[in-house]
């Protein structure tokens, strides 16, 4: 490093966590707000950041619990959150899954078997990989309409829909797992062919084995990647017991009737589990993430 | 690890038939599936499982294709749930599929011939009387009552005899079950008596309005005639007026034409296409500007606690979007959110975030960038620690000040492989859904519009709106709109895909 002037260095210094610290504050206020605003009374108050009356009643709420006020009068719980919850996570886990096992056997056979059509199959995933919801939207909507009046579990309402819909996400990573199974050492199939084993076994007793890190990441951005979805749930999705998270979350802020502090206690219940796993396994996360997007 | 060697030939061989029966299952389920699909009037989905059906026998019963095994699955999902949807979508473009233009030719014939009027005389309450397994339904005032029926929705004609009800009638609630039973029942009795149901409570006489006629027009009881029209997809009176309900027909390039014709569509068309550009453009911009900068700041070795920084700084990236929009929804509320108390007591200010259209969208891009720098700030971070010091060194000996060398050095070396994702972005943030259904929905609307446009609207919400919050839910259109979005997304990917090649080269050779 270039040696530099001490007295201009603190300066420097003093300047970059001045800028930082300033920068963090604007960052974090929503946040603060927030947290602060999920103990305030009522739904419009405005108040300072330390609530002066706190109380527990959206918390009660957010909970699925009747709240009894001071004055005897029982707020009931406008939404069900905890359903919503489970919803979301429901069909997250669900889907996650398959897209893990779609994703991790396709890009096995990319990464490491011959075959006609591979390198035009790839690139042909990795061009439909920035293809928006948008594009198909108006589609699935039609198409699962019409399904349902021959088997409501692949109607509107139905959570089986959204399942196949987001199970079918899968080109992004099965390029994320097929550069990992890229760096993986040749050798290593070489030996299990010696031994005699099908590609299928070497798949699932070398590759699978050795893959799970690489899937781990693949499941928890597919789980991240469902549960904030917006626009197909909230087209395939009707009645309130069958709403997502995502979609039901915004319900809260209708312009004719608005639970701001109602929502905060839910937004913070419903985001902050995501939030911590996030925080926790963030370093192999943005590996994974940029990993997909970097390598060609 | 799990022992590899091979097996002894006798569970091979079991496995093996095991592995044709699981297929043969499946070949078995998809067709039953293509089958029911076809008589439930989906063709095209019939001929789409069908074509399945006989890929999975194929691929899973000959050795030849052992590798697509692997691929199939993964594939099959691309191709049924994305691929197919896109093209559906963009080939709903070309007809006039909409609320009006809801039903295939026959269901909307079926509903036409199934109107009629109403004779009062005959009018009469009806119950649902338990009889064994089975439900009588039994006239009161006329005393009549039918032989237990399963009201399953299999039964067309019903006879009734005089007699009167054994136990007592059905709920109300488990009547309106049974609905659509009722309503495919005829009612015949003593006296030549033919009743059909008439509302949830009653049956009665129903002489229809319109008779099919052989030539397929239909004759109106008042002795009009109503001819279908399967240039428009609508029935019409001799005098060539639309009889709703309408069917599904291909218009061709109508749905094109209204967009670059119609006045009242192409105007909002042409600025909403012009702002979900500058919006993709700003966004991806103002991330990346943000998210470089912080960057080269947490680079600076002499910075204590850089690993703290960066963890708060990502928190707006570990947090589920849908949430964060949400909060920013209410932090910009115009009447009581903190934002504006804060430009208030500041500075008396109090804007309309939400009314004023350049505001909204001054605020979308604000919280877009909340929402999106942390990504560039990773990826960044990433790149830069590929810059060889060596470079930068030089450059300062040579007396280049910090900002020279950061941008005669460093972001040369950078910008190219951020191209890609530099495209990504901008790919993305032109579809980005979420973003303006949770915080505007496309609000405020712009004057003068003959379909719902927002100022803050991009394409994709656009197209959102028409097909699904406005009443007219013209899908049609909005599969035309998607076609043009497709254009643009296919070149966006494409320049994309060849940016990424480039990259991946460069490295290549560096390596």
């Amino acid at each position: 490093m270039i040696v530099e002037h001490p007295g201009r260095l603190r300066l420097k210094k003093i300047a970059a966590h001045g800028f930082l610290i300033g920068f963090l504050v604007l960052i974090m206020f929503p946040f603060l707000v927030v947290v602060s605003i999920s103990f305030r009374e009522g739904n419009f108050t405005t108040g300072s950041l330390l609530p002066e009356n706190p109380t527990l009643e959206h918390w009660y709420l957010a909970f699925g619990l009747d709240y009894v006020r001071a004055d005897g009068t029982v707020v009931e719980p406008p939404y069900p959150v905890l359903r919503w919850m489970w919803n979301s996570v429901k069909i997250g886990l669900v889907a996650s899954a398959g897209i893990v096992a779609l994703a991790t056997i396709s890009a096995y056979a990319f990464s490491r078997i011959r075959f006609r059509g591979r390198a035009g199959m790839l690139d042909a995933l990795f061009i439909i990989q920035m293809f928006p919801t948008t594009l198909m939207l108006v589609a699935l909507f039609a198409i699962f309409d019409n399904l349902g009046e021959v088997t409501p579990i692949l109607g509107i309402d139905a959570h089986t829909a959204l399942i196949l819909i987001y199970m079918s996400q899968i080109t992004l990573h099965v390029w994320t797992i097929k550069g990992y199974f890229d760096a993986l050492d040749p050798a290593l199939d070489k030996a299990a062919q010696i031994d005699g084993a099908t590609p299928w076994q070497t798949f699932r007793h070398v590759f699978l084995p050795l893959a799970v890190p690489i899937v781990a990441v693949v499941f928890v951005l597919s789980f991240i990647g469902v549960i904030n979805d917006y626009p197909i749930a909230s087209v395939l999705l009707r009645s309130e017991e069958q709403l997502t998270l995502a979609v039901g979350s915004r319900l809260y802020l209708n312009e004719f009737r608005y639970l701001w502090g109602d929502f905060a206690a839910a937004a913070i219940l419903s985001g902050l589990p995501i939030t911590v796993v996030f925080m926790i396994a963030q370093r192999y996360l943005v590996a994974g993430l940029s990993e997909g997007a970097v390598k060609g | 690890m799990t022992t590899l060697e091979a097996s002894d030939p006798a569970p091979a061989a079991a496995a093996r038939w095991a592995g044709l029966a699981v297929v043969g299952l499946v070949v078995l389920a998809t067709l039953y599936a293509a089958f029911t699909l076809y008589l439930a009037g989906q063709p095209l989905l019939g001929v789409l499982m069908l074509v399945l059906a006989g890929a999975v026998a194929a691929i899973f019963s000959r050795p030849a294709f052992y590798a697509t095994r692997f691929i199939f699955p993964g594939l099959v999902a691309v191709a049924v749930f994305i691929a197919f949807p896109v093209a559906y979508t963009i080939g709903l473009g070309f007809t006039n599929y909409s609320s009006f233009n809801l039903l295939t030719f026959e269901r909307a014939t079926e509903v036409i011939l199934s109107r009629g009027t109403v004779d009062p005389e005959t009018e009469q309450p009806f119950a649902l009387i338990p009889d064994g397994d089975g439900l009588r339904l039994a006239l009161p005032e006329a005393g009549l009552i039918s032989e237990p029926l399963a009201l399953d929705g299999t039964e067309t004609e019903i006879v009734l005899a005089p007699g009167t009800p054994a136990a007592e009638p059905l709920a109300m609630r488990d009547v309106v079950a049974r609905r659509a039973a009722l309503q495919a029942l005829t009612l015949t009795g003593p006296d030549g008596l033919r009743l059909q149901s008439s509302g949830l409570r009653r049956f009665a006489a129903i002489t229809p309005e319109y008779t099919p006629r052989p030539d397929g027009t239909l004759l109106g009881a008042g002795g009009d005639v109503l001819t279908p029209n399967h240039e428009i997809g609508f029935y019409e009176t001799e005098t060539g007026e639309a009889v709703a309900p309408g069917w599904r027909v291909f218009v061709g390039l109508e749905n094109f034409e209204r967009i670059f014709a119609s006045e009242g569509i192409r105007g909002p068309m042409v600025s909403i296409f012009l702002w979900t550009v500058a919006f993709a453009f700003l966004s991806m911009a103002g991330c990346f500007a943000v998210g470089l900068t912080l960057a080269v700041i947490l680079q600076w070795p002499h910075l204590a606690g850089r690993g703290i920084y960066r963890i708060l700084l990502i928190l707006p990236y570990a947090v589920p979007a849908f949430i964060s929009i949400l909060v920013f929804r209410g932090l910009f509320n115009q009447n009581f959110g903190e934002v504006n108390l804060i430009l208030e007591a500041l500075f008396g200010l109090r804007p309309e975030w939400f009314t004023d259209g350049g505001l909204a969208r001054t605020m979308i891009v604000i919280v877009n960038i909340w929402l999106g720098y942390p990504y560039m700030m990773l990826l960044a971070m990433g790149f830069l620690q590929n810059v060889p010091a060596d470079h930068k060194k030089a450059a300062a000996l040579e007396g280049a000040g910090a900002m020279r060398v950061f941008f005669t050095i460093t972001l040369p070396q950078i910008v190219p492989p951020f191209l890609p994702l530099l495209i990504a972005t901008f790919a993305f943030n032109f579809n980005n859904l979420v973003l303006i259904l949770l915080l505007t929905r496309g609000l405020p609307d712009i004057p003068g519009t003959v379909i719902p446009a927002g100022q803050t609207d991009i394409l994709g919400s656009f197209t959102y709106r028409i097909a699904f919050t406005d009443s007219a839910q013209q899908f049609g259109l909005a599969g035309a709109i998607t076609f043009l979005i497709f254009v643009v997304v296919a070149a966006l990917a494409y320049a994309n895909f060849v940016a990424m090649r480039r990259a991946a080269d460069r490295r290549f050779k560096g390596t």
